[in-house]
């Protein structure tokens, strides 16, 4: 269904993922907490606070642990570097991007992985109490996370009789019927659990909490200051608006653009940017109703990811 | 009104313990110990205090300057060991056969033999260290993880060091190292006029002005034998429970945030704000200073009826938005639990008791107000945060209802009681704060000025059960387990 692709065309594709993913991503964070502060009955700071916090902390000083070895500051770099490598690839604006054909969905997640183990390390690296203990709460999250979002995607890639995720949203175009069909709700289901999971929002981390010993994400990357903070900000942005926009787009791909032209990747692109706007607007309402869970139960909610996801596997190939 | 009559007691070393074993055997509780410099000798007061009706007997005991010995009360009581650790860093008095001769107050590195209450101790001498080690008890075994927190916080809150000892995620100890704001504050008061005092005693805790205020004016009245009019008694109930709904609020809402669920926060501030208003309103200040007065007490206004309606509509609105919320309320049960059982060997105060099962309220046992003996107590057998939580709740929807009744009752006011004592008097005044009672006693000198103020704050009392409740908590909800407390360090440390 997609016509020839120009490879300058490709290019530009993904340089426009990746800068929209850079720019967007603060902003997403602004939006959201912005939505939050409006439901709450507060004012807010405006949406672009993000972007002023990162053009501070890049300003500052560079303070690093005496402990900490070469994996402290290599660790914001590798996140960074992973979410933008995914967003380079994953089909957002348009179903082929350059390196589309490598974004199967084992690369995906695993190069998401790879940030999540990189700051996990970083926090072990510091040797402080706070950066172990968020170490071992992140991983002990993300072993039951990761396996819950790739059986998801498993089971969207049964019906598309491939992992590659570009050819998964052009199957779906092509078959609109499966977007209803259960087992795309099913995994629907666990996908949104690991994107709440994945990024430390709540119920499963409070993104807005100062009490050190509640923290998850928060603690593993407590000892991070100045221009490596930034980093990890933007890297955690940037990780969400790339989980939301394949959320988006593996679920509802409508808008994203399937043939090369300045029209369609334009209109590709709005979409993509009002479907994660949304999804953030979602998000927030979502967490202003919500408390968080007991550390211990938090497992157990992925658990219940996994089994969605598992399920979703089931139907898909025991319903043609 | 009379004030309730206190009786003193000189015994000897040798007949303290019996004679406090009864006193405590007579369900009063020890809620106070202060040590005295005279100049020629030292002496201990132990004020005991129950109700109702209300009761106070204080048993004095001289101390040699030259053998500065105590016998240990730790072993018939906790809170004992406590104020003898606490005299014995202030003041260089030892406390024999006590289990656990540490340091309290002082940290490990102030300097030995420099007792900062005893008289003519001037500047403290030169220290030796830095104040760098710290020994804890270890803890060992197989995966104990240790986590140090503080004093320093994420958060703007007061200074503490927490240190825990983890498997996993369960506590297996926690020990908290206090007294980091230590200022003072009972050196202060000495030498200082009564009005002078009256603001030093409004500082002690920033949320306890009235608690602290009330608490060392009654003290003072006592001791100049000042007998306040009904008009005044019922304006200080109105001012005690204006503190009390503003600090439950605070700490309804805190307790949502700590959880994660900002939307019940984000509204008790915003109901806050509005009682702090309608305070500014009433007192000329947002935390309700200068409202009580030594032999009196007086306001600009008073809330009206549709105030505190429309107040107690929106508390209640907060109320059902906490509550209804499923995941809240799951968080709170069963979370960080004291028993009645160590509620009562800690000698625990206020909220903390009142949740485990223990109904004391100096309210009833020490009224401040006529009649209020008839007051119901709330209580919950639970002990967890749910039931500090509840406790809250329902004081503040009690606190919305005696505020009419007494605004109600004010009539004209009498102006300020005369003195009748003779100079060189003394006083205890006990006031249930919205924490727990707050006891100040207080001794003038010949020429009316204070000689010698004791801060008991009801933090003091409850921060050991802290650590107690903690059992079998799981670290990431420490946070939760202390904003239910909300233990005051400034009131702690003095």
């Amino acid at each position: 269904m997609s016509g020839p692709w120009p490879a300058a065309t490709q290019l530009a594709v993904s340089t426009l993922q990746v800068g929209g993913v850079l720019v967007g991503g603060p902003l997403l964070l602004g939006l959201t907490r912005k939505v939050k502060a409006r439901l709450e009955g507060r004012t807010g700071p405006p949406v672009r606070q993000p972007w002023r916090d990162l053009r501070k902390l890049a300003g500052r000083e560079r303070t690093r642990p005496e402990q900490a070895s070469w994996i402290f500051p290599l660790a914001p770099l590798v996140l960074v570097a992973t979410a933008l490598v995914v967003a380079a690839g994953a089909p957002l604006v348009a179903v082929n991007p350059a390196f589309g054909t490598s974004a199967d969905l084992f690369a995906v997640v695993y190069l998401l992985l790879l940030g999540s183990v990189a700051l996990a390390l970083a926090g072990l690296d510091t040797g402080t109490a706070f950066g172990g203990m968020g170490a071992s709460r992140a991983l002990t999250i993300g072993a039951v996370a990761e396996p819950a979002l790739l059986v998801a995607v498993l089971a969207l890639s049964i019906p598309a009789r491939s992992s590659n995720l570009p050819a998964i949203v052009s199957s779906s175009l092509a078959h609109p019927i499966w977007l209803a069909s259960p087992q795309r709700l099913l995994a629907l289901g666990a996908f949104l659990i690991v994107v709440l999971a994945e990024n430390g929002r709540l119920p499963v981390d409070n993104p807005g909490t100062h009490l050190e010993l509640t923290m998850i994400h928060e603690a593993m990357v407590l000892e991070y200051a100045g221009p490596d903070l930034a980093l990890v900000t933007l890297g955690e942005s940037a990780r969400l608006v790339v989980l939301l926009g394949l959320l988006a787009n593996l679920f509802a791909p409508w808008g994203i653009a399937t043939r090369p032209g300045a029209a369609t990747l334009a209109v590709g692109a709005v979409t993509v940017v009002a479907k994660v706007g949304a999804l953030g607007v979602g998000l927030a309402v979502f967490e202003v109703f919500m408390a968080k869970l007991r550390l211990f139960r938090v497992p157990e909610l992925l658990s219940g990811a996994f089994v969605l996801a598992v399920l979703a596997v089931v139907v898909a190939l025991v319903v043609p | 009104m009379r004030p309730a009559q206190r009786t003193s007691v000189t015994v000897t070393a040798d007949g303290l313990q019996e004679e406090a074993e009864r006193l405590l055997g007579q369900g009063l509780r020890l809620a106070l110990m202060a040590a005295h410099d005279d100049g020629p000798g030292l002496r201990v007061v132990y004020l005991f205090a129950g109700g109702p009706p209300d009761r106070r007997v204080e048993l004095v005991l001289p101390v040699d300057l030259d053998r500065p010995e105590i016998p240990s009360l730790a072993s018939v009581s906790f809170p004992a060991s406590r104020f003898e650790r606490e005299i014995r860093d202030l003041f260089g008095i030892e406390p024999v056969g006590h289990p656990q001769p540490r340091r309290l107050v002082l940290h490990q590195h102030w300097p030995a033999h420099w007792f900062p209450m005893r008289r003519g101790a001037g500047e403290p001498p030169p220290f030796p260290d830095e104040g760098g080690s710290y020994p804890f008890a270890p803890v060992a075994g197989e995966g104990v993880y240790e986590i140090p927190v503080g004093p320093v916080h994420a958060g703007l809150i007061e200074p503490g060091h927490f240190r825990f000892w983890a498997v996993g995620e369960t506590i297996l100890r926690m020990k908290a190292r206090l007294w980091f704001v230590h200022k003072g504050i009972e050196r202060l008061f000495e030498g200082r006029d009564v009005e002078e005092g009256l603001v030093l005693a409004e500082r002690i805790s920033g949320d306890s002005a009235v608690s602290h205020g009330l608490a060392f004016c009654l003290a003072v009245e006592e001791a100049e034998g000042r007998t306040v009019g009904e008009g005044s008694r019922l304006l200080r109930g109105v001012l005690l429970e204006l503190e009390r709904l503003y600090n439950h609020v605070a700490d309804i809402g805190a307790l949502c945030n700590d959880v994660g669920f900002s939307l019940a926060q984000a509204r008790a501030l915003d109901l806050r704000e509005s009682l702090l208003r309608l305070n500014a309103g009433v007192t000329g200040h947002r935390l309700l200073r200068g409202g009580v007065r030594p032999g009196g007490a007086g306001v600009l206004r008073l809330p009206t009826a549709a105030e505190l309606a429309g107040l107690e509509e929106r508390f209640e609105a907060l109320v059902e938005l906490a509550t209804s919320n499923s995941m809240v309320v799951e968080r709170f049960t069963g979370t960080a639990t004291l028993t009645t059982a160590h509620a009562l060997e800690l000698g625990v105060v206020g909220v903390a008791a009142r949740a485990s099962g223990v109904a004391v309220d100096a309210r009833q046992s020490h009224p401040v107000v006529d009649g209020a003996t008839e007051m119901p107590v709330a209580v919950r057998s639970g002990g967890d945060v749910l039931a500090r939580f509840e406790i809250r709740v329902e004081e503040a929807r009690t606190s919305f209802g005696l505020i009419g009744d007494f605004c109600a009752g004010v009539g004209p006011l009498a102006g300020t009681a005369p003195a009748t004592a003779p100079a060189g008097g003394s006083g205890v005044g006990i006031v249930e704060g919205w924490r727990g009672p707050a006891v100040h006693r207080v001794e003038l000198d010949a020429a009316g000025r204070l000689a010698r103020v004791k801060v008991v704050d009801p933090s003091f009392m409850n921060w050991p059960s802290l650590p107690v409740a903690l059992a079998d908590t799981i670290v990431p909800d420490f946070p939760l387990a202390n904003k239910s407390f909300n233990l005051s360090y400034a009131g702690n440390d003095l």
